[in-house]
């Protein structure tokens, strides 16, 4: 298992490498200096922005310049934050905590919503709660994120007055009290994308039980006289949950694009509302690292998946 | 008794009729481009009267859809917004599955390495992540497109080249899997020792057969696209305010909820319908066009 690891790890680097290069490529290409704000101020003399490019590279062949960019990127140093004078990389580890703990809640919402549906609905296949289960696994992923937002707003907030619609960062009280407020606005945007995942992981776990529960193995195992709850949570999920994990993995990007919405409309102080901020202030630093944070995020969650594959199905770890 | 000869196609149409819930879909999605095709036509209120005197008014008469903050017909608007809205979708669509095709069928035919480098990119491109990335390609890219074809044009082609540039991932897996599996097949060899050339095996033989799953992904394409294009317009990225696509009017709308819902409803109704419609399409496509499937 351990080399397994190990071995899965170095494969995430031509990756991470390959997301390095086109993020670096789409930078290059991009018309605009990143100083002409120097270049329109009447205070900095043509020479001494003339020497600035050069003492920063900016003149060096690209693969030169793609190697430093790299290195720094890599060492940490992401560069000062034009609109918040503080370094890019504080001000990311600050509003970081605030997304994953919103996609990590939403992510087992979703889990816990789509395994025991999609279960349910593949041992009753074309029963009715198989097509409730389905039609509405339809609505749920083909409602964008930022429509259900809005809609929840609209009833929760504003019609029956439940919960606030404005994430607040200080709230001014203790122990329970303050749980529970945090709680109250937390439930609206870790739902937006609880449901929205829920959805689209509850056709795949269907179908993934589906494709298992015909299997001779199934069968062995309940002509062996084993109780039914037994077999399916023993023998079928287990297999089924092999090729989910893998379909969950590659709709990371998709739970991030999610997370980047909902966090603007609920006003979550997390990357993507910083995201999104620094793009409107044209804030080149910021808009970089969040992304390469995000780019980074999913290739971890990539490897956990791998990993998470590995433990399901052992034969993988050994091949 | 023999049995009546039916075309492939007819036999797909007998499928799909089988979906019901598509072939509502079918039709509601056919209204919904009928609408926003010839509806500005039938419904002639311009789309940027300023009327303060009826503004952020519910639906009535004179606005069946209501007005929003500048007492403008959100009617008007949508009509005209659904048309750039489905336009960026199919388009979008066209480019994904054009570069899917071509990188699949590369990949496909050439295998090797070229195939292991192929695959290796796709599967790079699946791990990217998506919004952050098209957020950054339009924000460096903006102006400068905007100053070569005029606001309207260049938003439009960064867009959806961008959306598309980001989704042909599935359509070149779908498309290198087909490959694989045809051009062992009798009729290709055939065909190859007929003396076929490369080229024609692949456009005459391989693709028309490798075309089923690809109209499938297509369908579902659209709607991705769809909202994407709406997504990045309710962040405020996407088209300028004078360009009312859905998902700008939902951006617009979002901070008058507590005494204008109207105004944010009916854009979101009609991205929902409209998407929701394209996957159901797509879904009883996939059982016509799937012939392992048995309907």
């Amino acid at each position: 298992m351990t080399q397994y690891v190990i071995r899965r790890l170095l494969i995430a680097i031509p990756s991470l490498l390959g997301i390095s290069v086109i993020l670096f490529t789409v930078l290059a290409l991009a018309p605009g200096d990143p100083f002409e704000e120097l270049a329109t101020n009447p205070a900095i003399p043509p020479e001494v922005r003339l020497q600035l490019r050069a003492s920063l590279g900016l003149d060096d062949p690209i693969h030169v310049r793609y190697i430093a960019w790299l290195t720094s990127m890599l060492r940490g140093e992401w560069g000062y934050s034009f609109v918040s004078r503080i370094n890019v990389d504080q001000l990311i580890l600050q509003r970081l905590p605030t997304t994953l703990i919103v996609i990590g809640t939403s992510q087992v919402v979703a889990l816990l919503i789509a395994l025991p549906v999609g279960v349910l609905a593949a041992t009753r296949p074309y029963s009715l709660f198989d097509k409730i289960a389905n039609t509405l696994a339809f609505i749920g992923f083909s409602l964008p994120t930022f429509f259900t937002g809005l809609l929840f707003i609209l009833f929760f907030s504003i019609y029956l007055d439940w919960l606030p619609f404005v994430y607040r960062t200080q709230i001014e009280a203790t122990g329970w009290r303050w749980f529970w407020e945090q709680v109250k606005q937390t439930i609206m945007p870790v739902m937006v994308l609880g449901l929205f995942q829920g959805a689209a992981w509850t056709r795949f776990v269907r179908s993934a039980v589906l494709d298992v529960i015909r299997l001779d193995y199934v069968t062995t195992a309940r002509s062996k006289g084993l109780p039914e709850r037994t077999v399916i949570t023993k023998h079928v999920v287990r297999n089924a949950l092999i090729p989910v994990v893998t379909l969950v993995a590659l709709q990371m990007p998709v739970v991030f694009g999610g997370a980047i919405v909902t966090e603007q409309i609920f006003r979550v102080p997390g990357i993507g509302s910083l995201l999104i901020t620094a793009i409107l202030s044209n804030d080149t630093p910021v808009i970089m690292a969040v992304t390469f944070v995000f780019a980074c995020l999913v290739v971890f969650f990539n490897l956990l998946a791998d990993v998470i594959y590995g433990w399901l199905d052992p034969r993988i770890s050994y091949r | 008794m023999p049995r009546k000869r039916v075309s492939p196609w007819g036999e797909a149409w007998r499928r799909f009729r089988k979906h019901r819930l598509a072939v509502a879909s079918a039709v509601v999605l056919s209204v919904i481009i009928l609408a926003v095709l010839l509806g500005p036509l039938v419904w002639r209120v311009p789309i940027d009267e300023i009327d303060f005197s009826v503004r952020l008014e519910g639906p009535s008469w004179a606005h069946p859809l209501g007005t929003d903050d500048l007492g403008q017909d959100l009617l008007a608007r949508m009509l005209y917004g659904g048309r750039i809205s489905l336009a960026v979708g199919f388009a979008a669509m066209l480019v994904a599955v054009l570069l899917g095709t071509l990188v699949g069928s590369v990949a496909g035919i050439a295998s090797g390495r070229v195939d292991a480098f192929l695959m290796w990119l796709t599967d790079l491109f699946l791990s990217l992540p998506e919004l952050p990335l098209l957020l950054l390609v339009i924000y460096l890219f903006r102006d400068t497109l905007r100053s070569l074809v005029g606001a309207e044009l260049g938003v439009f082609i960064l867009i959806v080249s961008v959306i598309g540039g980001f989704r042909w991932m599935p359509v070149a897996r779908l498309v290198r899997a087909q490959f694989f599996s045809l051009r062992e097949k009798e009729f290709v060899e055939a065909a190859r020792a007929l003396g076929a050339s490369t080229p024609r095996l692949v456009v005459r033989h391989i693709l028309p057969n490798a075309l089923g799953p690809v109209i499938v992904a297509a369908t579902i394409d659209i709607a991705a696209a769809i909202i994407a294009e709406s997504t990045l317009s309710f962040l405020g990225l996407g088209f300028p305010p004078d360009i009312p696509t859905w998902g700008r009017l939902l951006f617009d709308a979002k901070d008058n909820l507590d005494f204008a819902p109207h105004w944010a409803l009916f854009p979101g109704l009609a991205i929902f319908l409209t998407v929701l419609t394209i996957n159901f399409v797509g879904d009883g496509l996939r059982d016509a066009l799937d012939p392992r499937r048995v309907v």
